[in-house]
């Protein structure tokens, strides 16, 4: 290689990594923030949680279609994925473990229905011709209720007006900065509330106890899906900001090699320079 | 004299804490006032204000629903939106009701989206309601 080429190298992968490196820290803000709404929406979860756990499992009278399994027909996958890739194996593991689980359990495309977060989830069940029945994209980094609060409840209604019978939801959980874990999570018909005793006194409910259930289940279950996507975001500034910083290594490494040829490359041309005006000088005495 | 603590907690985070003499919201079931000591009790809420009143004055708070959470030394409201009457923004919530009003006008659409868009009016014309008493 020519030494300008080589120069060239250099400059470019000198470029590339300003840029990852800047993407890192891009994402490390996100992150921060990210877990800083997680924390916001915890309290709203988990006396959301005490409530309908104490109605729910304090009760045998009180029945809802939303805690009742019935004959499954029709599954429904909510997936949660990202609306950029440059995030490591974010996207592909959770579309590909979806993809395979799909084909699994389903014959035909009339046995399931997918609801998508993010545009390279969508164009990736959209290349494969799969059923979609909603989807969300453009969602900024940091959601608000607000912003899911119209696919959540689409979700949560095409499971009361018998689209589908079960809902399923994957996403990636956050589990630290350099982990997130693949969640698969069945979020209706709502379970889990049998055998967790509840610790408060009874409570009065006004006007009754299904008239409670009807405001409060959709909602709780909205709140699942909102929660899910707290943690899947979290996890995709997480594995952004990996995925930038080994490029961003990565691009050292390189700048390192081509530094190294370059180097040696200019000493190569140099000792021959050498070697040609000393021979030069011998020829002429 | 006695208080009670009040939270008013939503997804995006709570809005309002602090202790109060009393807490007045609307239930489903009509106009619905907690003191201290009231027995557990749990009622949903209609899009409304509810009322905390501390040190004489009183607190105004736009809910959007959700429901009310009482027990004899705390009540916790949970809703999907709540705004203290200060921070309610008029102008957007203005802009909400025409273009709420402006969808209810149109007459070619599904009963879902009618519902849609008078659940929105109501929510706009409780927000600007609210907003009165800053």
């Amino acid at each position: 290689m020519a030494l300008r080429d080589i120069k060239a190298r250099i400059d470019a992968t000198k470029k590339t990594k300003q840029i990852t490196k800047a993407m890192e820290m891009v994402s490390a803000a996100a992150l921060n923030r990210a877990e800083q709404n997680t924390k916001r929406f915890t309290p709203y979860m988990d006396k959301m949680q005490e409530v309908v756990t104490s109605i729910a499992s304090g009760s045998r009278s009180a029945r809802h279609p939303m805690l009742a399994s019935r004959p499954i027909k029709k599954t429904g996958y909510f997936v949660i994925t990202a609306d950029r890739g440059l995030a490591g194996a974010y996207n592909s593991n959770v579309l590909r473990h979806v993809y395979r689980t799909i084909n699994e359990r389903h014959q035909s495309p009339d046995e399931y229905a997918l609801i998508v977060v993010g545009k390279v989830g969508l164009n990736f069940f959209k290349r494969r011709n799969m059923t979609i029945i909603d989807s969300i994209t453009g969602l900024p980094d940091q959601p608000s209720f607000a912003d899911i609060k119209a696919i959540a409840s689409k979700a949560v209604g095409l499971y009361a007006n018998e689209t589908f019978d079960e809902l399923y939801m994957y996403y990636n959980h956050f589990v630290s900065a350099i982990q997130s874990e693949l969640t698969e999570r069945k979020v209706l018909p709502l379970t889990g509330f049998e055998g967790t005793v509840s610790s408060n006194a009874a409570y009065e409910y006004e006007p009754s106890e299904e008239e409670i259930l009807e405001v409060l289940l959709p909602q709780y279950a909205e709140s699942l899906i909102y929660g899910a996507l707290l943690d899947a975001k979290a996890a995709e500034h997480a594995s952004r900001m990996t995925a930038m910083r080994n490029a961003t290594d990565n691009a050292d490494d390189l700048i390192g090699q081509f530094t190294l040829t370059y180097n040696r490359e200019r000493q190569a041309a140099i000792t021959q320079e050498i070697t040609e005006i000393v021979g030069g000088v011998a020829a002429l005495e | 004299m006695r208080t009670l603590d009040v939270s008013v907690v939503t997804p995006d985070g709570p809005v309002f804490e602090g202790t109060a003499e009393m807490v007045s919201s609307k239930a489903k079931s009509g106009e619905l006032g907690v003191l201290p000591g009231h027995i557990p009790l749990v009622a949903p809420l209609t899009i409304s204000a509810v009322r905390v009143k501390q040190d004489g004055k009183t607190q105004y708070v736009a809910v959007s629903g959700g429901f009310i959470e009482v027990r004899p030394e705390k009540v916790t409201i949970l809703a999907q939106a709540a705004e203290l009457a200060d921070e309610i923004e008029v102008n957007r919530a203005e802009a909400a009701k025409e273009r709420a009003e402006r969808r209810l006008a149109e007459t070619n659409q599904s009963d879902l989206d009618q519902a849609r868009a008078e659940y929105a009016l109501r929510r706009a014309i409780n927000r600007l309601d609210v907003a009165k008493h800053r």
